[in-house]
């Protein structure tokens, strides 16, 4: 039995199709999500989201996210969900050196440094899963 | 009676502004499919938020979440959207008197943070006290703009300086249609589950109180985000047909004025034709 995933952000329908497996980045870990799971509502961190589809993998970078597991279908609800393929590497190398740059220029406290650690987090994640899947050099798909 | 000057004068002007008001009226209809294109984008999300919040809703007790239980005291908090820029026919009017009946009608404390320049505006002059002021989110709002307006209105109601929030902003029903409403945002009353499986069949990992904590904050996010979207929906669809009506009453004026200027040349024609009749009558 194939497995529906849903990913949504604020913005948008990421992603919508059925797959065979997915694996997430748990707030406690990897986790790995295959037909007939439990029903089940976590929170997501920030990481890796890969599909398994036909013997294909497909990746996205997720930040601030839960997860849903229903009988029927499981749902991603994250801030930012970027499919490998779609994410610029230019762009995500430009956004890690500014947010380096925010983080040693100025001074920071509280709030400030929570957010500005986060948005270098995050360019740093999308940088890393832009980068495999340029390595891999694989022809980008549609899913 | 005008010359034939000044009537030809007052056509080409009225044609001038009917270039701009045609030229408006294009620019808002196609904003407004892009404004529409990003509120349908964002419902699934949304929908999702309300799903997993009733699922948690039937799990927890209304009162363990600061965000969830009603507090007696502290002030009412309005949070009024408009457009930051007019010329939307009657869109911003019709707001701004609906939050202002909302006002006069509720005794005691009240404050309002304006989203959009118009509101701000009306706010001032009827001289209600302001708690924050965020300018309109230009043409296309994201999701992180209005993440410091949730976090200020989070943040004043967990620490009691707000007993209820509420929000008005003109919903968009259709193109012609725009309704200014008012829904309450905090505290957060969790819809019903109407579909789906019943929450208390969901494992929730840590705890039930613990994906509660993340959710709600974005779940605030959401639900003004939704309210930003819908509010430009409404400004781009009023102003495009203020606009349209503008242009269809410049036709007529140009009409009215080209008659006019038809029947001044005529009696001009008349009398020259007149004198020039005469005068060969007296030589």
């Amino acid at each position: 039995m194939p497995l529906l995933l849903e990913i949504v952000t604020p913005e948008r329908l990421a992603y919508s199709d059925t797959v065979d497996a997915v694996t997430l980045p748990g707030i406690e870990g990897e986790l790995g999500v295959l037909p007939h799971h439990a029903p089940l509502v976590t929170m997501l961190g920030l990481g890796e989201l890969r599909i398994r589809k036909a013997g294909e993998t497909e990746t996205f970078a997720i930040a601030g996210g839960f997860l849903q597991v229903r009988p029927d279908k499981v749902v991603v609800m994250a801030e930012m969900a970027d499919m490998a393929a779609e994410i610029d590497l230019e762009k995500a190398e430009e956004a890690r050196r500014q947010a380096e740059r925010a983080l040693e220029g100025g001074f920071h406290e509280g709030a400030d440094l929570a957010a500005a650690r986060a948005a270098l987090q995050v360019a740093l994640l999308r940088q890393r899963v832009a980068e495999r899947r340029h390595r891999e050099g694989r022809p980008r798909r549609h899913g | 009676m005008a010359s034939q000057r000044d009537i030809r004068r007052r056509i080409r002007d009225v044609g001038r502004i009917k270039q701009i008001t045609r030229a408006m009226q294009f620019v808002a209809a196609s904003k407004l499919k892009r404004a529409q294109d990003s509120t349908l984008a964002a419902r699934p999300y949304s929908e999702k938020i309300d799903e997993v919040l009733a699922d948690l809703a039937a799990v927890i007790a209304a009162d363990e979440h600061p965000l969830l239980s009603r507090r007696e005291g502290g002030k009412r908090l309005l949070v009024l959207i408009t457009s930051d820029r007019g010329l939307a026919g009657p869109l911003n009017t019709n707001t701004i008197r609906f939050a202002a009946r909302v006002i006069t009608e509720h005794t005691g404390d009240l404050a309002v943070v304006s989203v959009g320049r118009k509101g701000r505006d009306a706010m001032r002059r009827a001289r209600v006290p302001l708690e924050a002021h965020f300018a309109g989110f230009g043409d296309r709002p994201a999701f992180a703009d209005v993440i410091p307006l949730a976090r200020l209105v989070t943040d004043g109601f967990v620490s009691g300086e707000f007993g209820q929030i509420d929000l008005v902003y003109p919903r968009f029903v259709s193109t012609l249609i725009q309704r200014p409403v008012m829904e309450t945002l905090l505290p957060v009353a969790p819809a019903e589950d109407t579909e789906g499986i019943p929450g208390n069949q969901f494992i929730f990992e840590p705890n039930p109180g613990a994906v509660l904590e993340q959710l709600l904050p974005r779940y605030v996010a959401t639900r003004l985000f939704q309210a930003v979207l819908e509010a430009k929906a409404s400004e781009e669809s009023s102003r495009m047909v203020a606009m349209k009506n503008a242009t269809e009453n410049a036709d007529d004026l140009i009409d009215e004025y080209t008659l006019a200027y038809n029947k001044v040349r005529q009696a001009n024609i008349t009398r020259e034709m007149i004198e020039i009749a005469t005068g060969a009558q007296t030589h």
